[in-house]
């Protein structure tokens, strides 16, 4: 049994290190350990409640604005505040075009590479290619000579002595498939899809002001506000002069056309590139649709509230499913959930074994002082940062395959219909679904939906503006003198990588406790007290390695999952040991 | 023109001569530079084997590489292939575990003190270095391997300049800034959560271009991105200087785009050209878009800026005995050194007395500067007046101080009088 290390597992979110006990030609064991930890929520224990999510938002660059979104609905939800209809279709937005622009971008550039051979492409004979593409769908980007140019570009990289992203790549690997041509395209498309994304993301410049990062969210609603609509007063002084602006103010209706614009171009991107190139690797890889299974049970929180006020209907809905039965969608009940670190660096003041609820979980960070450098994570009993996140006590699998499979269960005509598409243009069954090619099949469906659907909040929001309903924030809670003196909240909802909760506790007006369970604190989570894997370390088991020097095959099944270890290690516990220091920060208030 | 150099490699893209010569003007409007120098900035790229680069990700949310991916121009695939050879990314590389930290020593070995090293993420002390572990080890170890054999090294986002979000009160990873891993002195701050990846590619470009990273204040900032407070270059300053202010989010005045300085921008506090370069190809910018500035590019932001919906409280922690309308007049006068200082743990002692010095200072430099440059003081002195007219403290608390103090160093700075900026100063400090 030779012992495989792989650290760090490049192109996944944070530091991720995985091991693996390879015997006859397969993984026996594996263990995903997280390197990483931030201790972002006890930084926000005593800011301003209505801070929160400015520093939430900072635990994921590359999932920008999804925990900003969860931070500020935790919030809401503990001070009972209904935000107005707009603010809810911009946020919808915000988190749709973030999900599929992750979704895109993982497939060609953090998933891309372990598929597709670029050396292979070289060899690649553009006409042949150009015919492959013309098959593979209308995209117009498809003549021999633009993919000659292509070819010729990436050449010059990866033939010159300086190969950047290229250096030192498993190829010519075995578990390679694909035909010269087939490469050809997909890099090609690599390289329009990083053109594609800076461009699509403007709708994140423009109605978050910033990208990364958006800073717009507001505890009540958003911070944008429509252009003025009534009578300008008369101006009695000589005004300074107000800069002229070229670029359209967000709600304005120029700036609305913009955004359409954009996410017209994402739907042609969509559904003429990303979907065809997912088709292509489910038809050239079908062996890996069996491969990767995982734990087997999923979790999806649902997202995207189709209404106002509480309990809405979710576009994409909430729901487990367990024990291979896609139609029957169970109830997914966020206290449930429970933690427990007897594998992770924490320690539990009750044994470590013990599965806490979030609400009443602790977090006192214990590194167990391995020898450094680490060498191997062999006989340690804690190995990861994250801990080990459980429903009733099962691991389960979150993310896109789950909610696609929540979603058919629960009857969602969108996912259904597109489903059943997708199966049939792949030649696969539902059964097959769980594994490393469904969880592809899974974003490639979830971007061709909610790109649909972004356009749909988009023009809901039109029309409110046109026709009066101008609200985007509701202020009548923005003072905290406003609010009761203690209050617990949470919100539940889905980022790209998975299930996304936030649980606060305020008081005073401050932040008490603050706790993350986020998708990849699910998927990447160690083993738990009874011995259970984890989702990725059960999907690695029998994966085959066909050259242990190069583990291209632990790479797929790790990425499928497009782990974000940064964002999972970020567990907070409000009733962790020691009182409460309240802190007077510069902020505290002056008014 | 270098067959292996990037304008070939640009042709090759199939970049026209026409599109080459606008990119050259764009980055030297970007860096502040007379448009005279889009030529030599052309010659320069034309001429320049691809620049290696070497990127570590350490105690981070990855936004800073998220932001370099939505650069305009050069794109970040032509910055890949063409501009630069990011030699390692770990969230591009194909190569996985050893074989990528091969691809990092091999880089090294092959062009010492020859490549850039940029850091994105705070660096973690606590438990000896376990709260950030790549391949194993410490991240400070591999940070500090890779930045002693840089031409120089680039800290980009607010982690890596002062350990950022980790690092604020409260965090208990000892999350601290690079400054003091990068042995060599060579070190430029980009910060910013994150930055702005413009200012990046901007940056790479004025290396490429003079051979020499671009001039900085004593942060290591760059000052054609952080030399000026994003107050002075907001769109919404035309109403800050008439009183105009949004009072409550989605008031009429926010809907007529009003100045947000009442609602807690931080804008008068924060030297960034967010309100130049914005993001999204100049789409918006947050003050644009309707939030107030946080002061992201701030030392000790998360901390120092406060809440973000209020306005900075009569004292500042660190400096007991300032105030708010005196930190303007600090900052613009170059007492931000102090602030500095103080977060790069040099622990200077600030009296008073130099507050007060280096307001008489800039207020004397603004009499010079406007004897010495002429018109360009006048215009921008004046707003305090109507501002003071307009009634109701229409300014906002000790504003029309700050407006005449940033007239007064803005004078200074066109007078090209350092000494006359630094004044004042303890010389301790200085």
């Amino acid at each position: 049994m030779a012992r495989l290390v792989i650290d760090p597992v490049t192109r996944a979110g944070g530091h991720l290190r995985i091991e693996a006990d390879v015997s006859s030609g397969a993984v026996a064991e594996a263990w995903a350990s997280a390197t990483m930890f931030r201790d972002l929520e006890t930084v926000l224990r005593g800011r301003d409640a209505r801070d929160a999510w400015l520093l939430a938002e900072r635990i994921c660059g590359t999932c920008t604005s999804v925990h900003a979104l969860a931070s500020v609905r935790a919030v809401e939800n503990a001070l009972g505040i209904d935000i107005p209809t707009n603010a809810r279709l911009i946020r919808n937005v915000l988190a749709a075009t973030q999900l599929v622009r992750d979704h895109v971008l993982g497939f060609y550039l953090t998933q891309g590479p372990d598929w597709v051979d670029a050396k292979s492409a070289l060899k690649a004979d553009p006409a042949a290619t150009s015919r492959l593409a013309g098959e593979a769908s209308a995209w117009p980007r498809s003549g021999s000579e633009y993919l000659k140019g292509v070819r010729d570009r990436l050449a010059a990289v990866i033939e010159s002595d300086q190969p950047g992203m290229f250096a030192n790549g498993p190829w010519g690997h075995p578990a390679y498939h694909l035909t010269p041509e087939q490469n050809l395209l997909l890099l090609a498309h690599l390289l329009e899809a990083l053109d594609w994304q800076r461009s699509f993301m403007r709708i994140h410049a423009l109605l978050g002001g910033k990208d990364p990062h958006p800073q717009t969210y507001l505890v009540g609603g958003m911070a944008l506000a429509p252009p003025w609509g009534g009578p300008n007063p008369s101006v009695t002084r000589e005004h300074p002069q107000v800069p002229e602006h070229e670029a359209p103010v967000a709600l304005s209706e120029a700036g609305i056309e913009m955004i359409d614009g954009l996410l017209t171009e994402a739907l042609a991107f969509v559904e003429q590139v990303f979907v065809p190139d997912v088709r292509l690797l489910a038809t050239a890889y079908p062996e890996w649709a069996a491969l990767g299974t995982g734990a087997g049970d999923y979790l999806a929180w649902g997202d995207y509230p189709q209404k106002d006020g509480k309990d809405p209907v979710l576009f994409l809905p909430r729901g487990r499913v367990t024990d291979g039965n896609f139609n029957r969608g169970l109830e997914a009940d966020p206290d449930r959930v429970a933690e427990t670190v007897t594998h992770a660096w924490y320690t539990y003041s009750g044994g470590d074994e013990a599965l806490l609820r979030p609400a009443e979980g602790e977090t006192v960070p214990a590194w167990s002082g391995l020898p450094l450098p680490l060498d191997t994570l062999e006989g340690a009993a804690k190995y990861t940062w994250i801990k080990a996140a459980r429903y009733d006590g099962k691991p389960m699998e979150t993310g896109p395959l789950a909610r696609v499979l929540v979603g058919a269960a629960n009857g969602q005509s969108e996912i259904r219909l597109g489903l059943d598409k997708l199966l049939r243009e792949t030649g696969l069954g539902v059964e097959t679904l769980p594994g490393v090619l469904g969880r592809m099949l899974a974003r490639a469906l979830e971007a061709q939906v909610l790109v649909r659907q972004a356009d749909a909040w988009l023009w809901e929001l039109k029309t409110n503006l046109a026709t009066g309903d101008v609200a985007v924030t509701d202020t009548s809670f923005w003072d905290p003198a406003s609010w009761p003196s203690e209050a617990e909240g949470r919100s539940i909802g889905e980022g790209p990588r998975g299930a996304v909760g936030h649980w606060v506790r305020i008081r005073d007006g401050m932040i008490d406790g603050y706790q993350v369970v986020d998708g990849s604190t699910w998927n990447t989570s160690p083993r738990d007290a009874m011995g259970g894997r984890g989702p990725i370390e059960a999907a690695l088991v029998g994966t085959p390695v066909a050259d242990p020097t190069r583990p291209l095959e632990i790479q797929r099944v790790v990425h499928s999952f497009a782990p974000c270890a940064g964002c999972a290690a970020h567990l907070f516990d409000p009733r962790a040991a020691g009182p409460l220091e309240i802190r007077v920060r510069a902020g505290e208030r002056t008014r | 023109m270098r067959e292996d150099g990037l304008y070939a490699a640009l042709v090759r893209r199939g970049m026209s001569r026409r599109s080459f010569l606008q990119f050259s003007t764009a980055m030297a409007a970007a860096l502040a530079l007379p448009a005279t120098y889009s030529p030599r900035i052309a010659a320069a790229v034309t001429n320049a084997p691809r620049l290696p680069v070497i990127w570590i990700r350490a105690q981070g949310c990855g936004g800073n590489t998220e932001a370099l991916t939505r650069a305009s121009d050069p794109t970040i695939a032509s910055l890949m292939l063409e501009t630069l050879s990011i030699e390692y990314h770990d969230a591009f590389l194909s190569a996985t575990g050893a074989s990528a930290d091969q691809v990092r020593t091999n880089a090294m070995a092959r062009y010492p003190n020859g490549y850039f090293a940029v850091v994105e993420g705070a660096i973690p002390t606590g438990a000896g270095g376990a709260y950030c572990l790549v391949g194993g080890r410490p991240v400070a170890d591999v940070v500090r391997e890779v930045c002693d054999g840089a031409l120089a090294t680039l800290a980009v986002g607010s982690c890596a300049f002062d350990g950022g979000a980790a690092a604020a009160s409260g965090g208990q990873t000892g999350a601290g800034g690079v400054r003091s891993l990068v042995g060599n002195g060579k070190l430029m701050t980009l910060p910013g959560c994150p930055l702005n990846g413009e200012n990046l590619v901007a940056t790479l470009v004025h290396y490429i271009t003079f051979n020499e990273l671009p001039p900085a204040d004593p942060m290591g900032r760059p000052l054609f991105a952080y030399g000026d407070l994003v107050h002075n270059k907001c769109e919404r300053r035309p109403f800050f200087e008439f009183g105009e202010f949004a009072l409550a989010w989605g008031d009429e005045g926010a809907q007529k785009g009003w100045c947000l300085y009442k609602l807690g921008c931080k804008g008068p506090e924060t030297m960034a050209n967010c309100p130049t370069v914005r993001y999204g190809e100049g789409v918006s910018w947050n003050v644009r878009a309707g939030h107030g500035c946080v002061g992201c590019t701030m030392p000790d932001f998360w901390d120092a800026m406060g809440t973000a919906y209020d306005r900075l409280p009569p004292v500042i922690p660190f400096l007991p005995n300032v105030t708010v309308d005196q930190i303007g007049v600090a900052m613009v006068a170059g007492i931000g050194v102090v602030a500095g200082a103080h977060a790069v743990g040099m622990g200077v002692r600030f009296k008073r007395r130099a507050v007060l010095e280096g307001r008489a200072a800039a207020a004397g430099a603004a009499a010079a500067g406007s004897a010495a440059a002429g018109s360009a003081a006048g215009p921008a002195a004046e707003p305090a007046a109507p501002a003071a007219e307009a009634g109701e403290g229409a300014a906002g608390e000790g504003a029309d101080d700050f407006i005449a103090a940033a007239a007064a160093a803005e004078a200074a700075r066109e007078a090209g009088d350092d000494d006359q900026l630094t004044a004042g100063i303890d010389p301790e400090v200085r």
